[in-house]
């Protein structure tokens, strides 16, 4: 990934008119997640199989098939009705060998020259069990129409925990304020008392002259500018809530929340090395070569609260991907997309996400937040060490599912012995220095 | 007279008043804060001062990183490369060529810039090893060279740059054709052994006749290829087999370092030399030279000569052996005996036994082949098939050149990868013949000595840039492939030549057509570009037929020779910078040369006779405060000042200058004007140059001081001695558990209970490593002291380069050092009573560290793995580390030599006031580009040192984490480890049973395994096996008191 400093200064305003989107994204929220208990329910008549097929479908097909609108391909619903795909024996044949197959075949043919003279490529790693998921799930798919289906498994967004920072404060206030009548009511009493036994009183002092009050303050004054001062500079540098405009209004939500696509179609690299990776534009491209415009999903805002033209958005990628859309081919004349880096760690911190993401089996989620319900990202953590830290207490080895871990056998034993009953990060050095500074 | 004692420098030797108030201080002088002022206490108002700097500094901290957050960019790829994923390496295979040499090299490249190169074993070039010298080691550094010519360009004047020449070359190619037409053509090359090359070099001598090439070696073995040609009939170098001797004989020759295929020659020898405990054997080696060499360090036994007797030498050994030659008789009896031993043991040998020589006088080399003849090397030792073809120049014909183009018989030269301006023995000559050429290009890579005298400069691409192919040995080819687009604007010198002789082809499509027509496929080509090779399977061992009839005419010409009336000069070349091609590579110029410890420098080494001859005193002055005594020599009767170094082991009447310095302007801005230029003084009087002088005179200490940066009094142990060891071959047969009881000793006298000296003996507690436990084992008897693993280490851990300056104030950065060794009687200092020890010293990773408990933020302190480890971002700079490692591995970053802050001033202090050259050349953002992306680049203020690599050890878990099997955490090298041709370096997992630095450590070699300074219990995760040396002289020091006293000793230093 190529980042590099840029000498301006982000001057968005992205947090100003924070209070009015949210607003929106609670409506938004709600409606889906109405949509999602409806869906759920939808989902368990069909069988598991198709719901394999669906994954295999995206990853396969997806690129030039839709279901229901012709792409670089046709349009699949219902293709069991059309030309020779009745028997699948026939299915299997074509999908593991266009070229052997169309040399027979009048309907393949047909479709070779309406779709100019382009024929599908082969797929011969496709078991045939695979290809009949695939057929399962192009039988039974909801029809359209109906908005995204929301995956039953995705966790219905908690609602946030209740602040009670606020409560708490108003409590101590109120504390304190009752604290400083008793302490005045005694004062007085004891004035009276003493007038009463004639006991000489001393000049009354105001409070605000009281050398205790002004002591007592001060020290309070201390330790809360001093707690604000050092939470202060503690947070210099951190970018927590961090969300920049971007040159394309790119939404999560639509992609990954309502369209379910995969975190790791798109971020390959989170599997392989240290960077997740931002797609190439050769990537967005795969899908969006078909899908030009935005129609069906909600109404998408900015954080200004204006209403986003996804078609519009659309077609600033095919600007950067240089794609003519009326010739459908590509002008050469793209350039890369200049997104702005969200998650910046310092240079001194050496950060894996292949580690977390295949060995630790961490979701993407825990990181990055509910991030299928982000239109424009944010940053959910604020990535500190204390952070990291914390995580690496808490989260458990997949110990026994790893054979890397065999080599720590004083734990095994432990386990067996049922010293300990599970292996934490710590334990095998995760907040040791140089695991992570070097 | 038996008393021997390891010492490293003259102070230490003597115990001088220097050097103990050197070595009481860590660091040699006060932060530079306290330097130049009063101290801050004398200050007027320093409280008040101080609160006004802290307060300004919080607020502009505060202002400079809080208010507003630099946008940064992530800009994915328009298209991505299918198997490409940014941030994970790629290794290709290519092949590093430089004048001549061939090493087939896999190139480490990460988000498409090649960072790092080591050998590739699976070639027979390389020996089937990893291991590779420092200088190809440092290659990856000159891709990035500033220096480089980034356009094709027209010379106008000698007094300005040269002019950038336009974008489209047609115009200038098609003059250039027509000039070509014109008169006879003279293509200048260092060695060529490409095939493809070769064949476009003859179509294009075919198109233009009458013209010829001429290969022309900066250091030259014509002599060698002459005498081969001679008694063997075939002008080419043969293969030789330094594993397969018993007696290795070198006179003069630097096998070990600088004599052609070295790192390979280096590596047999080691396989020799290793030592099987249950019946030690090893190969014996014998080194007859007038200097003391790197090769020679190394020799189990020495004798010392001048450069003049080499002949004699070869001669009597000649006759002892059985040749029919009458030879000289020598007046030197330690010489006549180091004859009679070596005759001896080559008869005892037969068949086992190798001669080399080091002599560029093809007289001599015909002698040589004769008694290798008569030892029956030829076929065992000396192996005619697939020889090498790495130096091809002929003396007399470059000779003949410079001839012609004086006489103005030369129409256009043409000069690829030669510098003859610089390196030629007459350049003046040369200088003069080639403005005497009508036409004179140049495809050189920068505008050097010879590149500013032509017309134009077509500067050729880079190795790691190129397409190309070597064949180094006769059917070995190696072929290159580009791990980085061309970063400038330069063309293959074949493309020039095929555009010249009519062919529109580029020479990366002749090239890739010319093999995949060969190996008959596309396929087959992408599986050779992939191995890196063309090679067979097996390689076969032949002789060749020797016709002795040269003889006899040789050996009465040898004998003629006449030694020098009073000095001589040995001319050598130095491991590091070799023929100064590579004199702008700052990795070399500050890599410590092996025997002398010197950097950024060249100078005349002397013997201590000759300097206390000279009236020079080897004091403090001279040994701890850099400041070398300038000599004036006459030297062909031409005056030569040179700073000189007094080096044991030296001949009395010799002198030894290395090539390779004193490089022009051009060269830039990290090698220009560092040293002096010894080319001028190779002799070249004859048909064959000759690399030493016998006509010095009137040596005379001109009293002139020149500082020299050395660093052999840096990092002392104040005395502790139990850090080499060392026995004779003898010795270790007679007793082999020297070691072991040493142990056992510590062992009973510090853990009475448990008879545990590891857990027992310490107040501290016991780390435990549940997972892994990394450790390293070097080896010193394999150790050749190379240096090779200095620059893998720089190049894989981002070690700055500090600057000649910077060296002088030890502050030379270096995670590892090889501490050179001298061990002599303590009466006789001199001679060939001399052994050297190499010993590389690096982080001992002590798993009772001194250096953590001493750090006030815990800025180093221990992990579970056994990794003594060090986070840059919590150090503050103390110090109190370094002070306390026995070691003395911790280095301190003083200016940000990197160039890694935003702050330019933390580049400039007191007392130094601006960097080199060299570390701002360093600091450009071209260079910088070899910076490794997953190591942190250091600032100033924090303490560095060896960190085991670790991040090739959470590499290499993580890869066996991915793939759910820990044995693959077995094949992790450090960078040391992997660029060692010798195998000296076993780095790997001491849980794990089945990993050889267990197996070394406690099955193979547990009886010369030791651990430096065992007795103060820190604890080492480094073990080194002791140096055995197959000689009869005594060896290692001697009990120097009784046992009992000696138990003592150790136990107060475990707990003073």
């Amino acid at each position: 990934m190529v980042a590099y400093f840029c000498s301006e200064r982000d001057t968005t305003t992205s947090h100003k008119l924070l209070d009015i989107m949210s607003y929106h994204r609670s409506t938004v929220k709600s409606f889906f997640s109405g949509l999602a208990i409806v869906f759920a329910l939808s989902f368990l008549s069909i069988s598991v199989n198709a719901q394999e097929g669906k994954a295999i479908f995206n990853q396969k097909c997806a690129t030039c098939h839709s279901l229901d609108k012709k792409l670089v391909g046709p349009a699949l619903r219902g293709m069991e009705e059309r030309g020779p795909w009745g028997d699948r024996k026939k299915l299997y044949a074509w999908i593991h060998n266009p070229a052997g197959f169309i040399a027979n075949d009048p309907y393949t043919q047909g479709l070779k020259n309406e779709y100019n003279g382009v024929v599908m490529t082969a797929f011969a790693d496709l078991t045939e069990a695979q290809i009949d998921a695939i057929a399962d799930y192009i039988k039974n798919a909801p029809p359209p129409g109906g908005g995204g289906p929301t995956n039953p498994d995705t966790p219905v967004a908690k609602a946030p925990e209740s602040d009670n920072t606020l409560l708490f404060g108003v409590l101590t206030l109120i504390l304190a304020v009752i604290a400083l009548t008793l302490l005045q009511v005694n004062a007085n009493l004891k004035k009276m008392s003493d007038d009463k036994e004639g006991v000489p009183a001393a000049e009354p002092v105001p409070f605000y002259r009281n050398k205790l009050y002004i002591a007592l303050a001060i020290i309070a004054l201390f330790v809360v500018g001093g707690y604000a001062t050092i939470q202060g500079a503690v947070g210099l540098g951190r970018q927590q809530n961090y969300e920049p405009e971007q040159p394309i209004y790119y939404s999560h939500k639509v992609h990954a929340g309502i369209n379910q696509i995969s975190c790791l179609y798109c971020h390959t690299g989170a599997q392989e090395g240290k960077q997740a990776t931002i797609p190439s534009v050769n990537v967005c491209m795969n899908c969006h070569m078909a899908i030009n415009e935005y129609t069906k999903g909600p109404e998408l805002y900015r954080a200004d609260g204006s209403v986003v033209n996804g078609t519009a958005e659309i077609k600033k990628l095919y600007e950067y991907a240089g794609w003519d859309e009326g010739k459908q081919q590509y002008t050469g004349k793209g350039k890369p997309i200049e997104w702005v880096r969200i998650h910046n760690l310092p240079d001194h911190v050496y950060f894996n996400h292949s580690q977390h993401v295949v060995v630790g089996q961490q979701q993407c989620q825990t990181c990055h937040g509910s991030i299928t319900e982000m239109d424009e990202v944010k940053q959910f953590s604020d990535l500190s060490m204390g952070w990291c830290v914390n995580c690496h207490r808490e989260t458990k080895v997949q110990f026994n599912n790893n054979k890397f871990y065999s080599i720590y056998e004083k734990f095994h034993e432990d386990i067996r012995n049922k010293k300990i009953d599970s292996v934490t990060v710590e334990m095998i050095g995760g907040l040791e220095c140089q695991k992570c500074h070097y | 007279m038996e008393q021997k004692k390891y010492w490293q420098n003259l102070g230490e030797l003597n115990d001088t008043e220097g050097y103990q108030k050197l070595v009481k201080d860590e660091f040699q002088e006060d932060l530079p804060l306290l330097e130049d002022r009063k101290g801050l206490l004398d200050a007027k108002a320093p409280r008040r001062d101080f609160l006004k700097y802290v307060g300004f500094s919080t607020a502009a901290a505060a202002v400079a990183a809080g208010c507003e957050m630099p946008v940064r960019k992530s800009i994915p790829y328009l298209n991505k490369p299918e198997n490409l994923t940014p941030g994970v390496a790629q290794y290709y295979a290519t092949t590093y060529v430089a004048e001549g040499d061939v090493v087939p090299v896999i190139a480490k490249v990460r988000d498409g810039r090649p960072i790092k190169v080591d050998g590739n074993d699976g070639s027979f070039m390389t020996g089937k090893i990893e291991g590779t010298s420092a200088r190809v080691q440092s290659s990856v550094l000159d891709l990035y060279d500033t220096a480089r010519l980034q356009w094709p360009a027209e010379v106008v004047s000698s007094n300005e740059p040269p002019k950038e020449l336009p974008l489209v070359l047609d115009p200038l190619d098609k003059k250039i054709a027509a000039e070509l037409a014109n008169g006879p053509v003279v293509l200048l090359t260092s060695t060529i052994n490409s095939p493809t090359t070769k064949k476009i070099i003859s179509d294009f001598f075919a198109k233009f006749p009458g013209g010829r090439h001429v290969q022309y070696d900066a250091v030259s073995y014509s002599g060698m290829l002459q005498a081969n040609e001679a008694t063997y009939g075939k002008r080419v170098i043969p293969d030789y087999k330094f594993n397969k001797a018993k007696v290795i004989v070198s006179i003069g020759a630097d096998f070990l370092g600088t004599w052609l295929n070295s790192e390979e020659y280096a590596s047999q020898y080691a396989e020799g030399r290793t030592i099987n405990q249950e019946n030690p054997q090893m190969s014996k080696h014998i080194q007859f030279e007038g200097m003391l060499s790197l090769t020679g360090s190394n020799a189990d036994d020495r004798f010392i000569h001048r450069p003049s007797e080499t002949g004699a030498i070869v001669l009597n050994l000649l006759a002892k052996l059985g040749g029919s030659v009458s030879a000289p008789a020598l007046s030197d009896d330690k010489l006549k005996k180091g004859i009679d031993i070596t005759a001896a043991l080559l008869n005892e040998n037969k068949g086992a036994g190798l001669v080399v020589c080091g002599s560029n006088d093809p007289d001599i080399q015909i002698l040589v082949n004769a008694i290798n003849e008569l030892t029956g090397a030829n076929g065992a030792t000396i192996n005619w098939a697939n020889p090498l073809q790495t130096r091809q120049g002929i003396d007399n014909e470059m000779d003949q050149l410079v001839k012609d183009l004086n006489d103005g018989k030369v129409g256009t030269l043409l000069v690829y990868e030669a510098n003859p301006a610089y390196n030629y023995h007459n350049a003046e000559a040369f200088k003069t013949g080639i403005q005497k050429a009508k036409l004179a290009v140049s495809f050189n890579d920068r505008v050097d000595e010879t590149s500013a005298l032509c017309k134009y400069i077509l500067p050729h691409p880079h190795y790691l840039e190129s397409w190309g192919d070597a064949e180094g040995r006769a059917g070995l080819i190696s072929l290159q492939q580009p791990t980085i687009d061309h970063l400038f604007r330069t063309r293959y010198f074949q493309t020039s030549l095929l555009k010249w002789s009519g062919s529109d082809t580029d020479y990366e499509d002749y090239f890739k057509n010319h093999y995949v027509t060969q190996l008959g496929g596309q396929s087959a080509f992408d599986q050779a570009l992939q191995d890196g090779f063309i090679e067979p399977k097996e390689l076969t061992t032949a002789s060749s037929a020797f016709n002795g009839a040269a003889v006899a005419d040789a050996a009465s010409r040898v004998s003629a020779v006449k030694a020098g009336a009073d000095i001589e000069l040995v001319l050598y070349q130095k491991v590091s910078i070799g023929s100064g091609a590579t004199a702008n590579n700052p990795w070399l110029q500050e890599m410590p040369d092996p025997v002398s410890r010197a950097t950024w420098d060249n100078y005349a080494m002397i013997s201590y006779k000759m300097a206390a001859d000279l009236g020079i005193k080897l004091d403090d002055h001279y040994e701890v405060e850099y400041t070398k005594p300038v000599v004036e020599f006459t030297i062909n009767g031409k005056p030569v000042k040179l700073p000189i170094l007094a080096i044991p082991g030296m001949h009395d009447k010799v002198i030894a200058v290395a090539l390779g310095y004193g490089r022009e302007e051009g060269v830039g801005r990290a090698g220009k004007g560092v040293g002096y230029n010894a080319y001028p003084l190779v002799d070249g009087k004859g048909a064959a140059r000759k690399y030493y002088v016998t006509d010095v005179t009137g040596a005379k200490n001109t009293g002139d001081t020149y500082t020299i940066a050395y660093t052999q009094t840096h990092n002392q142990y104040e005395g502790r001695k139990e850090v080499v060891r060392e026995f004779s071959l003898a010795d270790f047969k007679k007793q082999p558990d020297v070691l072991p009881h040493y142990r056992q000793e510590l062992a009973e006298d510090f853990a009475k209970k448990t008879n545990n000296f590891r857990d027992e003996a310490t107040l501290y507690p016991v780390f435990e490593s549940p997972g892994a436990h990394w450790g390293m084992s070097i080896d010193l008897n394999a150790c050749t002291g190379c240096g090779a693993c200095t620059i893998a280490c720089t190049a894989e851990n981002n070690v700055p380069v500090v600057g000649k300056n910077e060296v002088k104030r030890s502050h030379e950065m270096h995670w590892l050092r090889i501490d050179r060794y001298y061990a002599s009687y303590r009466d006789n200092t001199e001679g060939d009573n001399l052994n050297v020890v190499f010993m590389p010293m690096l982080c001992q990773h002590c798993d009772n560290a001194p250096c953590e408990n001493v750090c006030p933020v815990s800025a180093t302190n221990h992990s579970t793995e056994g990794l003594n480890q060090m986070a840059y971002n919590r150090c503050i700079g103390t110090r109190y580390c370094a002070n306390n490692c026995p070691f003395k591995v911790r280095r301190f970053n003083w200016a940000d030599y990197n160039g890694a802050d935003s702050f330019g001033d933390n580049q400039h202090f007191s007392g130094v006031g601006k960097l080199d050259e060299a570390v701002l050349q360093m600091n450009d953002d071209l260079t910088r580009m070899v910076l490794n992306p997953d190591v942190t680049v250091r600032s100033r203020g924090v303490i560095e040192k060896c960190s085991f690599c670790v991040q090739r050890l959470q590499d290499a878990k993580l890869k066996a984490k991915k793939s759910q099997d820990p044995s693959l955490i077995r094949d992790v090298k450090t960078a040391c480890m992997q660029a060692c041709s010798t195998g000296a370096i076993v780095f790997g997992n001491v849980n794990d049973k089945e990993s050889r630095v267990y197996k070394l450590r406690n099955v193979e070699q547990n009886r010369r395994m030791y651990y430096a300074l065992e007795m103060i219990h820190v604890l080492p995760n480094i073990s080194y096996l002791a140096k055995i040396r197959n000689t009869d002289r005594p060896v290692g020091v001697k009990e120097e008191h009784g046992a009992e006293e000696k138990k003592a000793e150790a136990h107060e230093q475990s707990h003073g």
